[in-house]
């Protein structure tokens, strides 16, 4: 793995408007290094979907950087952030209301190169956009069979699958990846974050990975930061954070996680 | 399946014996539940654990005869409550089982209270609809119900709507209103699926502290094999409408029978590597 920074949030803070304004996030600092997956754990309301918009730059933050790939995403309009943008995509939670119903799963995948390529439009790029998304839905494990087919066709880690291939079309750096296994059955879960594995060690993908769930999180995450009402309180490698935890927010929420072992009940008593 | 392989040493509060549930679309007929058979005795957790399509939810919802008729058929076998099948009760006799006998907890209490009526109301009413309580002996019941599952200040809360509670808040009061008629079985749907680790928690602790005070028996349905783990005496696992294992949860955690048992588990994500 290699060390150089991708991306670089610093002092970032985003308040809402009201009397008094609501801070989302407050100032935020953090590196995420090429080639690792980096988790954001947290509980609802903590500010962490904001901080990804933040660095998607969906939002405005009201102060602070956020830098990609040494460039300050902040400083630049609509048409220089393209191409940076390209480079940055992301999976969501839920895979039933992130793609739209009316379109075939070619439309889907292609979707992002017909917004950002030259060559995928036109009656020529309609055919190689097609080539193309089948290649990716074989790099997810899916057929190519399944082009012309809707996405009501399919289970959720399938449309997970599906999801991942779109935002691979456009060979990204960084994924962002906001609770993308939290809507799956957990052996499914298992297959979808195997597959990330796989991908990211086959495509030297940077993960920016948000979740609740700290078991999930334990499983890929190479570093951690928690966060809690808007600022992060603790952040380090995995097994800093897991086995030495530090701050007494990250102890609480540890120590909350269920343990799928019944010798290690803390709440029910159970007969011999 | 038989259900006499698995006769339980005390005497069963719940019993499904060879349940069938269908549901009748316009196109097919799924077969939800095939021959389902357990029991749940008075004064244990028993969960049953399954994927999204196991038959969990509607194996327990028929405890109610709550699956909505149509799509849904019960197409055969029993659920018998202290002996009685639920599935042979009239609207009427039925009415008279829910919330006082058995009742039930969902997973998300802000689609289950209803936005437009007071909390505390909603918790007394199922007092009201049963027996003979008067409006201010159902509201003292409530308030000692609200105050049992840990709300703060239930006479300010008891005036207000659910939107003005917490998530966990919700949860509790959900837990009030199903456990005001004292029933012999509480009937848990994935009770804390929807809250945060910390809250789901706390309302754990609040389930096993309530079950040891009432000695009422608790089906607990889940697909968390954490949540199993820290709760259930006994364990059901359902894949595709069927029974595939049961036994004490010790066994079904480090003995698992059933390969797909043993697949759950091996696909559960962990802090800790098993020791």
């Amino acid at each position: 793995m290699t060390t150089n920074p991708l991306l670089e949030i610093d002092g970032l803070r985003k308040e809402f408007p009201g009397r008094p304004p609501s801070v989302a996030v407050d100032d935020v600092s953090l590196t995420v290094r090429e080639g690792e997956t980096f988790a954001l754990v947290g509980e609802s309301g903590c500010g962490k979907t904001t901080l990804t918009r933040l660095l998607l730059r969906l939002l405005e933050p009201t102060a602070g950087r956020v830098r990609f790939d040494g460039t300050d995403l902040l400083a630049l309009n609509g048409a220089a952030l393209k191409p940076l943008r390209r480079q940055m995509q992301v999976v969501l939670q839920d895979p039933y209301s992130s793609m739209n119903p009316r379109l075939r799963i070619a439309d889907i995948v292609g979707e992002p190169l017909v917004t950002h390529e030259e060559w995928a439009r036109g009656r020529r790029g309609r055919a190689r956009v097609r080539d193309r998304a089948g290649e990716l839905l074989d790099s997810v494990g899916l057929d190519a069979s399944i082009l012309d087919r809707y996405p009501h066709e399919f289970s959720g880690g399938q449309r997970q699958r599906i999801s991942i291939a779109r935002a691979l079309a456009l060979e990204p750096r960084l994924v962002v990846l906001d609770e993308p296994t939290s809507a799956l059955d957990v052996s499914v879960q298992a297959r979808v974050l195997d597959l990330l594995a796989e991908l990211q060690d086959r495509l030297g993908l940077t993960y920016f990975f948000i979740s609740h769930n700290l078991a999930v999180v334990r499983q890929i995450a190479d570093r951690v930061a928690v966060m809690r009402q808007g600022r992060i309180v603790e952040s380090g490698t995995a097994d800093q954070v897991f086995t030495a935890p530090e701050d007494a927010y990250t102890r609480r929420l540890l120590d909350a996680v269920p343990v799928p072992d019944p010798r290690r009940r803390i709440l029910g008593s159970v007969p011999a | 399946m038989t259900d006499s392989a698995q006769t339980p040493p005390t005497a069963p509060v719940l019993e499904f014996r060879d349940l069938r549930v269908d549901f009748a679309l316009a196109s097919s007929t799924v077969h939800a539940v095939r021959g389902v058979s357990f029991a749940v005795n008075s004064g244990e957790t028993l969960a049953v654990v399954g994927e999204s399509g196991s038959g969990k939810s509607a194996t327990a919802l028929s405890a109610l005869r709550l699956n909505p008729e149509p799509p849904c058929v019960y197409a055969g076998g029993q659920v018998l409550l202290d002996g009685k099948d639920v599935l042979g009760l009239r609207e009427k006799e039925l009415r008279k089982v829910r919330g006082a006998r058995i009742s039930m907890v969902f997973q998300d209490p802000m689609t289950s209270l209803d936005p437009l009526q007071r909390v505390g109301d909603q918790v007394s009413e199922v007092l009201r609809l049963h027996g003979d309580h008067t409006r201010a002996e159902a509201r003292r019941a409530a308030l000692t119900a609200l105050d049992e599952v840990g709300i703060p200040d239930p006479e300010r809360r008891y005036g207000q709507y659910p939107h003005e509670l917490s998530g966990g808040l919700r949860q509790r009061v959900m837990i009030a209103s199903a456990l005001v008629a004292r029933p012999s079985v509480l009937i848990a749907d994935e009770p804390t699926t929807a809250l945060d680790v910390t809250v789901q928690r706390q309302i754990l602790e609040l389930l096993v502290s309530l079950q040891r005070r009432h000695g009422m028996a608790v089906l607990l349905i889940t697909h968390d094999l954490g949540v199993v783990a820290e709760t259930a005496d006994r364990v059901v696992v359902m894949r595709h409408g069927e029974v595939v294992e049961t036994g004490d949860v010790h066994q079904v955690f480090t003995r698992p029978t059933a390969p797909y048992t043993r697949d759950l588990l091996a696909a559960t994500p962990r802090l800790e590597p098993v020791a």
